[in-house]
């Protein structure tokens, strides 16, 4: 598992660049709809609602939040793979939302994905060096025909593959190399954005640690941004410069890794704090773990206000009536919460 | 931790679920379409078995020259219905034909059928399906309840009002031939457009064609590179095995007296000239019958083997 021996690069000077990627307002509305022959809408399932973001140079970004809160929608925003109901997406200066034809194609380039699951992320029926060489084909104009094998060579090695295996196919090797193989795919264009979508998750605990280093290595070595989406605690601390924990959608509680861990301001990320297990055996059972109550709310029937009143313990009628914006809190961070931190509430009433 | 020694030291303290036994990778074992299939069908007999009558019956329809030197055209009606001798091995027949040779040359037409109207459906249905599929919305919609409409023809009825309402080119066999395949093909599209659709539509959902759009990859890179190869399996399975029926079409076709006519010699005219003789000299239509099922067994038999080498459930 990834300890925390190993720190995180250290934060680039985050002030003065340029953000790599600048998100506003990002929304996605998957619609539902009924009817027999004529399909009505009859609503949307609001995966992603009004996410802000901004990615610098160099950073890495963790999103944490339960499953369903549209950490995946988000991660397919980004790349383009969704098209966003709504917001703006700016790319080195440059809108991909709306953008289409070799405008778009040029983008994707500075833009890549790494999959969760490497089983499925690699097409059974191209070798290794097919897999990672097909970016360079997609873009012929990347790197020159006679140089591609070197490329992909290259490629390999630098994701701790050995570059006499390029002939293999995907199925001949273990989960880690597989996602291995996916990174040096990302890494074929030099993007500037490296969006990993649970990298992770499907891998067995003993690899995971050695893909998360294997990221931060390419970081330090290629200045490469990355947002990191898992919902594995640990993990986005080791690896994260800056955090974002959503909640049904939304942002809920944005910054610095010290900030949300030592202080989290939110009762969600509380709450989701006090989840991570506790590796003393005495200290078991006695911790302040905070049970949220309930399920998540249907993300098709959002609460009104804020969302997490349904489950919030310092919920109060001025909840359910304005719904809270990101703002700066005492720790630094900044959070969607009208009582963020320790501002006490009044108990009597509950959503 | 990016040394290829420690990695490959690691591999073995791997075991994810899901992890297939990669550990003791087999260098160069291919994963082609072919190479997996090959790995199963080269310790079938049936597959061989198949292949070897398969291949006897092609040779058979190329040259007929090569198994008899009698002609098939050539008839004395006083030898009409002859039984089986050291002359005429398989007899003779109604009009005084060597049944022999007539099977022999029968081959090429019952081939000939099979093969053209396989062709058309595989082009036709994998078209539509390959193009439903990838590109669903109102396109699959309307392309799938086309496919109905025509599923829900019975190809034997279908093909008889077909072939009945166009005439049949007086003196051309490939012409005569080629009618009847398409009669055949017409019909017989919607399942390979099933098969193919349903295919293209498991592929298209998988991540290596999500990140070869992320690529910025074009429609037809994407089908070229990652739907076909992944989505050929069945369609191949379901082509095979659909052409032994087709072959089967073709002669119950001739035998109702509308499919191929004289004077093209096929197995379905013979067993139709035969069968009112079936009493008394039943040689006329043994002899064209046994090879017909022969051939479409081989090609069911086949088709069934192949699809179990490609059942993506071994891989």
């Amino acid at each position: 598992m990834a300890s925390a021996e190993t720190p995180a690069a250290p934060a680039p000077d985050t002030a003065a660049a340029d953000p790599i990627m600048n998100v506003k307002g990002l929304v996605k509305h998957f619609p539902l709809r009924s009817g027999v022959v004529i399909k009505r809408q009859v609503g949307a399932v609001q995966a992603v609602d009004g996410v802000d973001l901004q990615v610098r140079p160099g950073e890495t970004i963790g999103v944490v939040g339960e499953s369903g809160c549209g950490k995946s929608t988000l991660a397919k925003l980004l790349i383009g793979l969704e098209t966003p109901t709504a917001g703006s997406i700016s790319l080195t200066g440059r809108e991909m939302v709306g953008a289409s034809g070799g405008k778009l194609k040029a983008m994707r380039r500075d833009v890549q994905m790494i999959f969760q699951d490497p089983y499925t992320s690699l097409n059974p029926r191209m070798t290794v060096g097919d897999i990672i060489a097909e970016p360079l084909e997609i873009h012929p104009d990347a790197v020159p025909k006679a140089q591609r094998t070197e490329r992909v060579r290259e490629l390999m090695s630098l994701v701790g593959l050995s570059p006499e295996h390029i002939d293999r196919y995907a199925h001949q090797f273990s989960g880690g190399q597989r996602q291995r193989i996916g990174i040096a795919r990302g890494l074929a264009l030099n993007p500037k954005l490296l969006i990993c979508d649970e990298p992770v998750s499907a891998l067995d605990v003993s690899v995971q640690a050695q893909v998360i280093n294997l990221l931060q290595d390419l970081q330090n070595r290629l200045g490469i941004s990355l947002i990191f989406i898992a919902h594995d605690l640990s993990v986005v601390r080791h690896i994260s410069h800056r955090v974002a924990v959503m909640y049904l959608g939304r942002i809920v509680e944005l910054g610095d890794k010290e900030q949300v861990y030592n202080n989290p301001q939110h009762p969600y990320t509380k709450a989701l704090l006090s989840a991570v297990p506790n590796p003393d055996p005495a200290m078991r059972g006695k911790g302040n773990q905070i049970v949220l109550e309930g399920d998540p709310p249907s993300p098709a029937n959002p609460p009104s206000g804020c969302r997490f009143r349904t489950r919030c313990w310092k919920a109060q009628a001025k909840c359910a009536e304005v719904d809270p914006g990101l703002e700066l809190t005492s720790s630094g961070a900044r959070a969607a919460c009208h009582f963020p931190g320790d501002t006490p509430s009044q108990p009597e009433v509950a959503a | 931790m990016s040394e290829p020694d420690n990695v490959a030291a690691l591999e073995k303290v791997e075991g994810a679920p899901g992890t297939p036994s990669s550990a003791v990778p087999e260098v160069g074992r291919s994963r082609t379409l072919g190479g997996d299939a090959w790995e199963t069908l080269r310790g079938s007999w049936v597959f061989w078995g198949s292949l070897i009558l398969i291949g006897v019956l092609v040779v058979m329809a190329i040259w007929p020259g090569l198994f008899t030197s009698v002609d098939p055209r050539a008839c004395d009606a006083a030898r009409s219905r002859q039984e089986p001798s050291g002359a005429a091995w398989f007899g003779y027949d109604v009009q005084g034909c060597d049944v022999y040779a007539r099977t022999m040359y029968g081959a090429r037409a019952s081939m000939m059928v099979g093969g053209l109207s396989t062709l058309m459906a595989l082009l036709l249905g994998a078209g539509m399906g390959i193009y439903a599929g990838f590109y669903g919305g109102w396109i699959d919609i309307l392309l799938s309840r086309v496919t109905d409409i025509f599923i829900g023809i019975p190809i034997l009825l279908g093909s008889i009002i077909i072939l009945s309402s166009i005439p049949t080119p007086p003196d051309s066999d490939f012409l005569n031939v080629l009618k009847v395949s398409l009669a055949i093909a017409v019909l017989a599209w919607p399942s390979t457009a099933r098969v193919a659709r349903s295919a293209v539509i498991q592929v298209k959902q998988a991540d290596f064609v999500a990140a070869s759009r992320a690529l910025g990859a074009s429609r037809g890179w994407m089908i070229r590179k990652h739907i076909l190869p992944n989505a050929a399996a069945p369609v191949i399975v379901i082509t095979t095995i659909s052409l032994g029926g087709y072959i089967g079409a073709e002669a119950t076709l001739s035998f109702l007296g509308i499919g191929l006519q004289p004077p093209v010699v096929s197995w379905g005219i013979a067993i139709n000239d035969a069968a009112a003789y079936i009493r008394n000299t039943p040689h006329m239509l043994f002899f064209p019958a046994i090879f017909l099922s022969l051939t479409v067994l081989a090609f069911i038999a086949l088709g069934d083997v192949v699809r179990e080498a490609l059942d993506p459930k071994a891989m």
